[in-house]
């Protein structure tokens, strides 16, 4: 939910501040005001290149009439890429996360999932929310940068940032990482088992920092990593947990009333338990029409795995399922997708075990299917 | 109040009209005569000697300033105009000199600070004007350099501003001074410690100190020679299969890649060496970024060529100097 930044939310966020308050001052043509509070900010952040470019108009501005944000004789593209990060941090001081509405994607936590970040690729921003008995209540939020061709990686090497719902999977600490990583990397799972079916590859998407000469970088300039400034990877590396920590990206936050996730967290919490239920009466057949026509497993499609389920039922005198730490993600960008994780507890007459699994639920013919199944 | 303030003024302008008397004054009429002769040894020697006499002259002491700044005592001069600003700060010549200083320390924001406050007391004083803009332009150009990772090679626009020579007093004030024509030194403004007479000559000041400093950075032509050179020796040993030369290349605090012991790492890497096979390593287009002195990151593209593999890749190197040898201390991490 809405809510006002903590405090030390504030002073992470206070460069950013500092230097739009300046460029407020410009336009309001306070130029020494502009360049007194430029000068402050650059004593703390002297690598904060934007900063800098605004001094140097300031400066410039002395001597004769500044057209325009980046009057230096400088290559076009770098200019660019600063202006357009001016215009990115503009965006973002006036930023503030509807009150009273979730994204609509993060539907429920499981309790060990103390965070979940969604990164919204258009506002150049990366939220952080925290787990309040499954919903989210937003945190803070971090200016960041997204590939250099933008969004919706479909190949290796296309230098763009993947939209989905991923996960954060391992930490690359800063002593075995180039200098170029900042202050650490942290891996997340794309390609997801959606991607791969829609045969996009690549890898090596990770959330990482900035070289150490280099605050921030512009808003589309990473080979398609999601990257935060030094300092905002340190917040954000005290609540990564890895394997759980949901990282949830899109070009653009659909922001909801809770009511409306709320329900569409019931619908999915009742198709769970309906497919649960059926697994347990042993029936097969009603079992398996909790599977979508084009459902496909990691090594079956529906008649493979329809074969195999029937086989198997003939041994089975009683199953036992029980499911827990369930956590449901709607799709960026799809209302007729969901990703659902939880760990399976499942016992019968001649086989037990207990395991972490994912599916994708689609809907088809208007009612929820599972899309596919699999280890998580 | 005001009366005070007038008579300091009145002492400080006498003071410039060269009241003091006769033969100490003659001794700066011949300072200044031998300096703009270009005697600057035997200018400083009459400069200091009339100093000795009359502490507060701010003349005088404006001169020696300006003497040992041609003189390339840079710490100096700043020493001399910055008193000279504490006991005077409503003059702005003794600014602009600092800033001129400063500026050729390469100092820009220091320039900056003193021009405006020349500026400030001076609102329509020339010289501070023209300096303050050049500075100003240097400084936004530095600011552009550092926005756009520009090529910082403007050195070139490193700019000479203008020095002021000597303190000449303002029209219609001399008269002023007149007025009061025998208590010169007496009310000089301050009550501040006198300056020795003579400056203790401190160590000679180098004749850039500024450009030494700001171009000093880690590492050097030779130490990356040194560095690309180990790298030719490492991709070389791996191509010949010479496990104890390709070992050899790797410090003795070298991180394994997956925190193994050092051991087991070398007997794997042995065991992958001893293997009969064809392989050719070739590292190129070497990069350097020295951390320190004795710690650099070489980058480069290994290409690597093989009966079942031809890969082609960046790959960089945490190097360390230990003795005279540049070693491998770790392998990091590439996509």
């Amino acid at each position: 939910m809405g809510s006002r930044p903590s405090q030390l939310a504030r002073a992470l966020r206070m460069p950013e501040t500092m230097l739009v308050e300046a460029l407020i001052d410009v336009r309001n043509n306070r130029l020494d005001a502009a360049l007194k509070r430029v000068d402050a900010l650059l004593a703390v952040k002297p690598d904060f290149r934007l900063a800098q470019l605004v001094k140097g108009d300031l400066l410039m501005a002395r001597a004769r009439a500044i057209p325009t944000l980046g009057a230096a004789q400088a290559p076009a593209d770098r200019l660019d890429d600063l202006r357009a990060e001016a215009r990115a941090r503009f965006a973002r001081y006036s930023l503030q996360p509807p009150a009273n509405r979730v994204p609509r994607y993060l539907l429920q936590l499981e309790p060990l999932q103390r965070y979940a970040v969604v990164v919204d690729t258009a506002r150049s921003t990366l939220y952080l929310f925290e787990n309040r008995d499954g919903t989210p209540r937003y945190l803070t939020d971090y200016y960041i940068t997204v590939g250099k061709n933008g969004i919706n990686k479909l190949r290796e090497g296309d230098k763009k940032t993947p939209l989905g719902v991923y996960h954060v999977t391992s930490e690359l600490p800063r002593e075995r990482l180039d200098a170029f990583y900042g202050s650490g990397a942290f891996p997340i799972s794309y390609p997801n088992e959606w991607d791969a079916r829609q045969g996009r590859n690549g890898h090596g998407i990770w959330l990482h920092g900035t070289p150490r000469d280099t605050y921030s970088r512009p808003p589309r300039a990473s080979d398609g990593c999601v990257v935060l400034a030094n300092e905002d990877l340190e917040e954000l590396k005290k609540r990564v947990q890895i394997g759980l920590t949901p990282v949830i990206i899109t070009d653009r936050v659909d922001w909801v009333e809770p009511a409306v996730a709320k329900a569409l967290r019931a619908t999915l919490n009742e198709r769970l338990e309906g497919w649960r239920a059926d697994w347990e009466s042993r029936n097969t057949e009603r079992y398996l029409r909790n599977y979508a026509r084009s459902f496909v497993a990691d090594n079956a499609n529906l008649a493979q795995w329809s074969a195999q389920k029937r086989r198997v039922s003939l041994g089975k005198e009683w199953i036992k399922v029980r499911l827990s730490a369930v956590s449901v993600f709607l799709y960026p960008g799809r209302d007729d997708l969901a990703v659902v994780s939880f760990v399976q507890d499942y016992a019968s007459n001649n086989l037990s075990n207990k395991m972490r699994k994912r599916q994708y639920w689609i809907q088809e013919g208007g009612s929820w299917k599972i899309l596919y199944e699999g280890a998580g | 109040m005001t009366t005070y303030r007038i008579g300091v003024l009145a002492a400080v302008l006498l003071i410039l009209a060269g009241g003091a008397p006769g033969w100490a004054a003659d001794d700066y009429q011949e300072a200044s005569r031998l300096f703009k002769d270009g005697r600057r040894t035997e200018a400083l020697e009459r400069v200091n000697a009339f100093l000795a006499q009359h502490s507060k002259d701010a003349r005088a002491r404006f001169l020696k300033g300006v003497i040992l700044t041609e003189q390339g005592k840079t710490d100096e001069a700043i020493k001399v105009f910055t008193e000279l600003t504490a006991d005077y700060p409503e003059l702005p010549e003794p600014y602009n000199n600092l800033a001129v200083l400063y500026a050729g320390q390469g100092d820009y924001e220091k320039a900056r600070r003193a021009l405006e406050m020349a500026i400030r007391t001076h609102p329509s004083y020339a010289i501070a004007h023209e300096n303050l803009g050049d500075i100003y332009a240097t400084l936004a150009s530095q600011a552009y350099d550092k926005a756009l990772q520009l090529d910082s090679s403007n050195a070139a626009a490193r700019k000479k501003l203008a020095l002021i020579k000597e303190l000449v007093p303002a029209k219609g004030t001399a008269a002023l001074a007149r007025a009061e024509p025998d208590k010169p030194a007496i009310a000089t403004p301050t009550p501040k410690p006198e300056t020795p007479a003579s400056t203790p000559a401190a160590k000679p000041a180098p004749e850039q100190p500024g450009q030494a400093a700001a171009e000093k950075a880690p590492g050097d032509a030779e130490a990356t020679t040194a560095i690309v050179a180990m790298l030719d020796g490492w991709a070389r040993a791996w191509s010949d299969n010479d496990a104890d030369a390709y070992l050899s290349f790797y410090a003795p605090d070298f991180t394994t890649p997956n925190g193994e012991a050092r051991k087991d790492w070398e007997a794997s890497r042995r065991q992958r060496l001893a293997k009969p096979r064809k392989i050719k390593v070739t590292a190129s287009s070497p990069r350097v970024k020295f951390a320190d002195n004795t710690h650099a990151i070489v980058s480069f593209r290994q290409s690597y060529t093989s009966a079942n593999l031809n890969s082609v890749g960046t790959k960089s190197l945490k190097v360390v100097r230990v003795g005279d040898r540049w070693l491998i201390q770790q392998e990091l991490i590439e996509k």
